[in-house]
């Protein structure tokens, strides 16, 4: 039974036509980053191969505003060569680990002049044929407020107080209540006693 | 008095209409074949139909909180009109409801102005959406409601 099952998979996968069998290559779509800060980009792929020695990774950088683009990294034949004479020297770093099919590189100290396309490109032969992915590097000074932070912020706070206002109300009528709850038991028990003494009197 | 009441109640439901619609569409700001704020911005190009989210800037969130509570409060102010019509003594007044309705109108008041002061003008042919228009509508029918709920009293 079980070498039945483990001959159907090997033939499936024999049969499996050629286009599923592309590499598919995944990065962020967009990073923000500070400007002097560092930044991981990551860049892992899949394939229905298993991953081969030859397996290689590039990167590729377009700035912001260019047609061109510029080779900044290759792995190939498990050595890293990273960009030694581009826009990108002594700030490159390769941080990925090719076996476990991640690409990853760190770019160190980053200037107003990294906001770019960042694309990586991966190849794990004999799977070759794949779309390199991009991701978009944008630089700033300080961090922007993420969409949402001060509109919850807003409707907390008012939401809160309205809360607060109602406990508060309640709270003083329940007080309130109280004290006058305790004046008006000793109002009762002395008309309590003025109504007995009048009896007695009449009888 | 069945007719003051059902007046005043339907009245209340439109200004939760326009409130919901004013704040759902994103059509603060049109212009040719724009439509942007408050919650995406939308771009007919030659390819098609194209929503990216709008600029998360401040006033914008700003703006987004105060159609949201305005919202809100009226929605509040719905449920406490309700509960205050079977649950209020004889000859009292709407107060809550109209606590609720008239900080929903100054919410209203408040995301118009900031919208109106702080949109970006390119010159480049925006115009206020119908989004917008609705908000500003939506402002004094919500106060003259929170008036008439100040002024309503419930029957002896």
């Amino acid at each position: 039974m079980l070498t039945f099952l483990a001959l159907a998979s090997v033939v499936l996968l024999g049969i499996v036509p050629e286009q599923s069998q592309a590499i598919v290559i995944y990065t962020g779509w967009e990073r923000h980053a500070l400007v002097g800060s560092d930044i991981r980009l990551s860049c892992s792929f899949f394939s229905w191969r298993w991953t081969s020695e030859d397996v290689t990774f590039s990167w590729t950088y377009r700035p912001d505003g260019s047609r061109d683009s510029i080779s900044i990294f290759h792995y190939t034949g498990g050595a890293a060569y990273v960009d030694n004479k581009g826009p990108f020297r002594d700030r490159l770093e390769f941080v990925g680990n090719p076996s476990r099919r991640d690409g990853s590189i760190l770019i160190k100290n980053l200037e107003f002049s990294d906001n770019g396309t960042f694309t990586c490109d991966a190849k794990n032969p004999p799977d070759i044929v794949g779309r390199p992915s991009s991701v978009r590097l944008l630089v700033f000074e300080k961090v922007p407020i993420q969409a949402g932070v001060i509109t919850g912020a807003i409707i907390g706070v008012v939401l809160g107080l309205l809360v607060l206002i109602v406990v508060i109300y309640y709270l003083m009528r329940f007080l309130v209540a109280r004290r006058v709850f305790s004046l008006s038991v000793s109002k009762h028990g002395k008309k309590k006693k003025e109504g007995s003494q009048q009896r007695q009197i009449k009888v | 008095m069945l007719l003051i009441l059902l007046g005043v109640l339907i009245l209340h439901l439109i200004i939760l209409i326009l409130l919901i619609v004013s704040t759902a569409a994103s059509a603060w700001s049109v212009g040719g074949d724009r439509s942007t704020d408050l919650w995406y911005s939308c771009m007919t190009t030659n390819g098609g139909y194209h929503c990216k989210p709008a600029s998360n800037e401040d006033w914008i969130q700003a703006v987004q909180a105060l159609m949201i509570l305005s919202l809100l409060f009226c929605f509040f102010s719905l449920i406490a009109f309700l509960y205050q019509l079977f649950r209020l003594v004889k000859g009292g007044r709407f107060f809550f409801t109209a606590i609720f309705q008239i900080l929903a109108s100054l919410f209203v008041m408040c995301g118009a102005i900031i919208y109106t002061v702080m949109c970006p003008d390119d010159g480049s042919g925006v115009q206020f959406g119908y989004a917008y228009v609705l908000a500003w509508v939506a402002f004094p029918l919500c106060l003259i409601s929170g008036l008439i709920y100040i002024v309503l009293r419930k029957k002896e």
